[in-house]
């Protein structure tokens, strides 16, 4: 017993404060990018030949599609005129997939849910996961939110064990052809009204599988999706972010 | 005059045509003989060959650090070895999923990831997802459990089906392939400086094993000298990426009996783990660190002395947890008994990395096919002899806790020098194989070059492919209420199996 509360003294007190502080990342974190359209040279296409996920384009100025994005930053180191970096923004989420192409100079807008549905979610969300393809990345830093550092339960937010008990669907991966069934039978069991979000660049766009013929291309090829979360993986920091928007809590 | 097979260190390159070509006689006789002398099977894939299919058996000696390789042109059907060797039957599988050659007498044929052929050849399975024909068993009290593919928790999605009676499992069937996206195809199909980004994904928690492995694939066969540096980074990535996941194991281990002091430190010093790779490449999961010819990312001495501070605290801290976890009685009835796998079952069906370990197998990459940084700084095996719950969980805390101990040697002695060297083309008609400890255990990569130097066949091969049956039998005669327990001792990989 002793042992246990002095381990417990030991290990100390762990969840971060957000969102009243923002704890800090690591220097060489890769967030939202900043185009300088300024300094970009007419005509140069490296970036977009570093691209493994033809994210950015150079039509009508450099943008880039944070839904496909996988923040590699091999365009950055491409650019000969530093036109395009990578900063430690870590708010990336959209409720509009459109959102997502960013020139880079404002801002990812994300409105809150509706006053009815906030009143609904805003102080209880449970969400299901559906794992529908991928590398099981996203998955991994979905878990870390409840752990004691991020302790999403402190927002109300919990992962449950059955569509049934669920307000929406937290879904990675680019749905395999071989998860499309599944991911619409495990829709199709929430109650309504119901939310999805995809989570990663693979559910958003395909991500660095877009080009397979053994998945869709994101879920909403699927079901309609109300929150898209950047990144490859997203940082936890970056997904809690989007779901506390989403019910207006952050 | 019988056939030799060539034989081969970790991450060396041969011209295809040094690669022996057996007829189908000798290739089985071949295959029977290596596998007889305690070798392993790392891969037996197909690859393309104008109109042909080639057989590429790679056999690993862990006794000599040696890789024997030999092939054989594959007919329309072939023998299979699969009932005298179990550990080749989904080896087997998969060549028949891929490349449409059947296998005469193999016990257990059945699709592996439930995909369309690699090429347009002929298609042997009649496929619907988690559509496997299971074993059955039939009797008086005797029912079946199916579970997944979408689970409970943030799991990926697999299909478990148990047959039972009453609580007693009798068997286990593991039907996979639901993250089947083509990683094997899309490798050999993408411009070079796409691939990588694609590897890094494979399994998302060994991205360090998993890109390694590929870069020395790469490097072997662009005859690239790696600067030591870099070979020291890309080993702090991957026993950073060993802590990681170690630690969170056993804190989900914890967490599965109820022992929630250590679940709740776990899952945050993983965190810490996770973290301190962010510190070296900016991703928690190690993605942009290894590259071709290196690394991204150099560390300065600032960084480093940061480093080695948080790879302190982070042992300090798991130490904390594990003593209590392991002076716990309660936690100790849970997991001692629970999940045996025999050392001889580990050896028939080829399981590999911490699960072989833990049934007394000595084998570990590190040591047996050492290459890199692994050369020159050794880091001691951790075996254990039960082969249950608690045996898996001791042999991942001694890995995690030398892991924690080479980094922090490595931030003190780090090479001087360059992180990367320059990169050519790669040698056409030619094979390169690369081994990798990765934290499950051994991860495979092959490269096959075409007459342009460029990729006509990838093969990947993560632990996960080898051990999902081990954990099969793990599961007989337990309870099938200690399966949770069971299947996060193993914590295989379902994307690094279905590719």
């Amino acid at each position: 017993m002793i042992k246990t509360l002095l381990a417990r003294l030991h290990q100390g007190y762990r969840t971060n404060a957000y969102p009243k502080k923002t704890p800090a990342l690591p220097d060489r974190f890769r967030g939202m990018p900043s185009l300088d359209a300024a300094a970009c040279t007419a005509g140069c296409t490296c970036c977009v030949g570093a691209c493994p996920t033809s994210a950015v384009s150079t039509e009508n100025g450099v943008s880039l599609d944070l839904g496909a994005c996988t923040f590699c930053a091999e365009c950055a180191a491409a650019c000969p005129t530093h036109a395009l970096r990578f900063t430690r923004g870590f708010e990336l989420s959209a409720r509009n997939r459109n959102d997502l192409l960013t020139k880079g100079n404002s801002p990812v807008p994300c409105a809150p849910l509706e006053p009815r549905l906030r009143s609904l979610f805003g102080r209880s969300l449970k969400l299901r996961q559906v794992s529908a393809g991928g590398c099981g990345a996203c998955e991994a830093d979905i878990n870390v939110l409840s752990t004691i550092v991020w302790d999403i339960g402190r927002f109300g937010i919990q992962v449950v064990a059955s569509p049934r008990h669920a307000d929406g669907l937290i879904v990675t991966g680019p749905v395999t052809e071989n998860m499309r069934v599944a991911l619409k039978k495990t829709y199709d069991a929430l109650p309504s009204p119901k939310l999805v979000i995809a989570c990663g660049a693979c559910a958003i766009s395909g991500g660095l599988y877009r080009t397979s013929i053994h998945q869709h291309g994101g879920v909403d090829s699927q079901v309609p999706v109300d929150l898209y979360i950047p990144g490859c993986p997203p940082h936890p920091l970056t997904i809690l972010h989007g779901l506390l928007r989403l019910i207006g809590r952050a | 005059m019988s056939a030799k097979p060539l034989y081969i260190h970790n991450c060396v390159s041969v011209p295809l045509a040094d690669v022996p070509a057996c007829d189908r006689g000798s290739f089985c006789a071949l295959m029977q003989e290596e596998l007889d002398s305690r070798a392993r099977v790392a891969a037996y894939f197909g690859c393309p060959f104008g109109s042909h299919v080639r057989l590429i058996a790679a056999i690993a000696h862990s006794r000599d650090g040696t890789i024997a390789l030999f092939s054989c042109k594959a007919d329309a059907e072939m023998p299979s070895l699969a009932s005298s060797y179990p550990q080749l039957q989904l080896f087997e599988r998969e060549i028949a999923e891929q490349y449409g050659i059947s296998f005469a007498g193999h016990p257990w044929f059945k699709p592996v990831r439930f995909c369309a052929p690699f090429a347009s050849g002929p298609d042997l399975f009649d496929r619907r997802i988690g559509d496997a024909n299971f074993f059955a068993v039939d009797g008086e009290e005797v029912h079946e459990v199916a579970v997944g593919p979408v689970h409970a928790g943030v799991i990926e999605p697999g299909h478990f089906r148990f047959q039972c009676h009453g609580e007693n499992v009798f068997h286990l069937e593991i039907s996979l392939g639901y993250q089947h996206r083509g990683v094997e195809q899309l490798v050999t199909g993408a411009p070079r400086h796409a691939v990588r980004p694609i590897i890094e994904t494979a399994a998302g928690d060994t991205t360090a094993a998993h890109t390694t492995a590929y870069c020395q694939v790469m490097e072997s066969l662009a005859s690239c000298e790696v600067p030591p540096r870099a070979h020291a980074l890309r080993a702090m990535a991957i026993e950073l990426e060993r802590c990681a996941n170690h630690i969170g194991d056993i804190g989900a281990l914890a967490g599965d009996v109820g022992f929630l002091p250590t679940a709740s430190y776990c899952g945050r010093i993983r965190g810490d783990a996770l973290n301190a790779t962010a510190l070296l490449c900016g991703s928690r999961f190690g993605r942009g660190m290894a590259c071709e010819s290196g690394t991204a990312f150099d560390c300065d001495p600032g960084r480093l002395t940061d480093l080695a501070r948080t790879v302190s605290t982070i042992k300090a801290d798991f130490a904390n947890a594990m003593d209590l976890l392991l002076n716990k009685s309660s936690v100790l009835a849970r997991f001692e008994n629970t999940g045996i796998l025999s050392e001889a079952d580990c050896r028939t069906l080829g399981v590999v990395g911490l699960a072989a370990r833990a049934s007394g197998i000595i084998a570990d990459v590190r040591q047996d096919f050492a290459h890199g940084m692994y050369r020159f700084s050794h880091i001691p095996v951790v075996t254990h002899e039960q082969g249950d719950v608690f045996a898996r969980a001791f042999v991942r805390y001694g890995e995690a806790m030398h892991s924690l101990d080479f980094v922090k040697e490595l931030c003190a002695g780090l090479p001087e020098g360059g992180i990367r060297a320059a990169c050519g083309p790669l040698a056409p008609n030619s094979l390169a194989v690369s081994l990798v400890e990765g934290w499950r255990g051994e991860v495979f990569h092959a490269a096959v070059t075409g007459d342009d130097g460029r990729l006509a066949r990838y093969k990947i091969v993560d632990p996960s492919f080898h051990n999902w049956n081990g954990l099969a039998f793990a599961l007989r005669n337990q309870q099938i209420s200690d399966f949770p327990l069971c299947n996060k001792s193993f914590n295989l990989s379902y994307c690094g199996y279905d590719l």
